[in-house]
């Protein structure tokens, strides 16, 4: 009888074969969500049209009437605000993913399998990342058509949108972390609402200096706020001016390089470890 | 290993806070076979599914899949087992051949053989008429039966189905019903929990009663039946005349009879009286018998027995003696008591 099965027994002979399989599983499950999106385009579409919507929205109806302190175009102000913004904000979806896997018993059925244990959470987000340059590019496209420019050449621009990517892929690990843990798409449903408060409380939209002073130094040092700070300078985008800002604000990119890498030590490992536990 | 059965669980023990899910539980399935454990809900019966599939580990005790300990060597275990569970563990969002291709993949397969075995499977299932269409429309039915052959991409050597027709109708089920036969005529070893009586009494080779965490009874569903004795029912043609009826078969039966709808039943030992008997000792108290039978316990009684809880909330227990035939009538209501 153990004979006739052995067709089908697929287990790991060696480290080199082992490291290969976690690299297909994880190929194969950001390729899991491309066919997702090729399933559904119309949810794809609407994350995607989300972000324009919000360039017109900021861009036109609250930059009517708001002056940027230090002169320049709002919505030229507003871009690197929106870019950061939407980075902090689509993490959620990768929270939403991984929560509906461990609710509904897919996370469990990986677990049952050969598949290597790093793969899955690697696959999200992977995937997530996959999200998150589509989006970028999509917003990038919207701010060019209202106007906005990057205008400082090649590097500082590829540099910025480099910089939005590492945040955005350290949130999708921050993201995968805590799907694992609410372990339902119903809690995570009612999270994603909260992350936006969050993005507000920064630079993005308004300069800091007009704040009460607590929530001046929240937005201050709030990651959103250096990283719209990093892509001001990189963009060469008007900023408000900087006299007595805070360090983050004061030195952007290296603040915003080191959310980002805080991001990936804490919560790639953490993710990597929840999902590998066994016990519950 | 030659002839060890091919699951293996050892006074297995698992703790859930205060509650105690495995309280050394030991179960042992020969290859090729079905293996029903049974149990009321929070018997432990996931827990230790859970335990077998390398899903959580136990806190004592030893599991041993074809012969690899599941603690120490998972991904031997993982390449041998397939797991269907309560949910239909699927990608809603991908399509039925979507989703196989994916497990496909997942299980090593290379490109081409999880298109060839997700093809083959859908057919094999009847599923390749919805194999292009999204999950997210497929029926309940069609879920467990896509999920169930998820379970099998790389014929597993033993597949672990966790209450897996719990909330089909009867159509689906009977479908996943045939497709597990199938499997196990191929020599695939199953083992199915269930709290469907009917369910393991079709399916299983080998039934395990397990109840608070421990396995409390073993056996072919014949022999748990034979284990609690035959049945002796009675209806009279004058329901009023139940208490003398209730005398004679205690007579016979050692046991006074319970009354329901105007039938008497008490439990037998198999074997120990004859049809005959009963109907000329009923005869010569001047008693005229409607219907007399003597039958085999369903499997229900016998894990209401066993376990002391119905199998399901369907079953639970029915009052007696509801037709009210006077003071005879509520005296093998008291006995009703009594057997018990």
């Amino acid at each position: 009888m153990t004979a006739a099965a052995a067709p089908g027994v697929h287990a790991p002979a060696s480290r080199a074969v082992r490291l290969r399989w976690a690299l297909s599983d994880g190929v194969a499950l950001v390729g899991r969500e491309l066919s997702r999106i090729r399933q559904e385009p119309g949810e794809l579409i609407a994350a995607l049209i989300f972000p324009a919507i919000m360039v017109v929205l900021f861009g036109y109806v609250f930059g009517s009437a708001i002056a940027v302190p230090g002169g320049g175009n709002y919505r030229e102000y507003l871009m690197p605000g929106l870019f950061a913004m939407v980075t902090f904000t689509s993490t959620m979806a990768v929270t939403l993913r991984v929560a509906t896997d461990a609710s509904r018993g897919v996370m469990d059925r990986f677990r049952s399998m050969p598949t290597a244990r790093s793969a899955v959470p690697f696959g999200h987000t992977g995937a997530d990342f996959l999200h998150g340059a589509l989006g970028l590019a999509i917003m990038a496209a919207a701010g060019l058509l209202v106007g906005w420019r990057a205008h400082r050449g090649l590097w500082p621009t590829t540099e910025a949108f480099l910089l939005l990517g590492l945040m955005r892929y350290g949130l999708s690990w921050a993201g995968c972390y805590l799907g694992l843990v609410v372990k339902n798409e119903h809690t995570a449903d009612n999270l994603i609402p909260l992350v936006f408060p969050v993005t507000m409380l920064s630079n993005s939209f308004v300069p800091t200096g007009g704040m009460p002073k607590v929530l001046q130094v929240i937005a201050d040092w709030n990651p959103v706020s250096a990283l719209t700070a990093a892509c001001r300078e990189l963009f060469g985008n008007p900023a408000a001016p900087t006299a007595d800002a805070a360090w983050p604000i004061a030195h952007p990119v290296a603040a915003s390089l080191g959310w980002s890498l805080l991001l990936l030590a804490v919560f790639a490992p953490l993710s990597a470890r929840t999902y590998r536990k066994r016990g519950r | 290993m030659a002839d060890e059965p091919i699951v293996v669980a050892e006074a297995l023990r698992k703790r859930y806070g205060d509650t105690r899910a495995l309280d050394g539980l030991d179960l042992a399935v020969p290859a090729g076979t079905v293996c029903g454990v049974l149990g009321p809900n929070g018997a432990g019966k996931t827990t230790a599914v859970r335990i077998l599939a390398t899903l959580a580990d136990a806190d004592s005790g030893t599991a041993r899949i074809a012969g690899f300990e599941v603690a120490r060597r998972p991904d031997q275990v993982r390449a041998r087992i397939g797991l269907a569970g309560q949910h239909a563990a699927v990608d809603e969002k991908l399509t039925g051949r979507g989703n196989l291709r994916l497990f496909g993949r997942l299980y090593h397969l290379s490109r081409r053989e999880a298109r060839a075995r997700a093809d083959e499977l859908l057919e094999r299932f009847g599923l390749a008429d919805a194999a292009d269409r999204q999950v997210a429309g497929y029926s309940g039915g069609m879920r467990r039966r896509l999920d169930l052959v998820a379970s099998l991409i790389l014929r597993p050597q033993v597949l672990f189905l966790d209450e897996p027709t719990t909330g089909l109708d009867p159509r689906s089920r009977g479908e996943i019903w045939d497709a597990v036969r199938d499997l196990v005529a191929g020599g695939t070893t199953v083992v199915l929990t269930t709290q469907y009586l009917d369910e393991a009494d079709r399916l299983a080779d080998d039934i395990a009663v397990v109840d608070h965490g421990r396995v409390i009874a073993t056996g072919t569903p014949d022999e748990l039946k034979s284990s609690i004795g035959d049945r002796l029912d009675v209806v009279l043609d004058d329901p009023g005349a139940a208490g003398g009826a209730a005398d004679v078969l205690h007579r016979l039966a050692g046991a006074y009879p319970t009354l329901e709808g105007g039938r008497l039943s008490v439990p037998l030992p198999a074997g120990s009286v004859r049809l005959a008997d009963v109907v000329r000792e009923l005869d010569r108290a001047g008693l005229a018998v409607a219907d007399v039978a003597l039958r085999r316990p369903t499997l229900d009684e016998v894990f209401l027995r066993l376990t002391g809880t119905p199998a399901d909330d369907t079953t639970a227990d029915t009052p007696a003696g509801t037709d009210g035939t006077g003071a005879e009538g509520s005296a093998a209501v008291r006995a009703k008591e009594t057997v018990r």
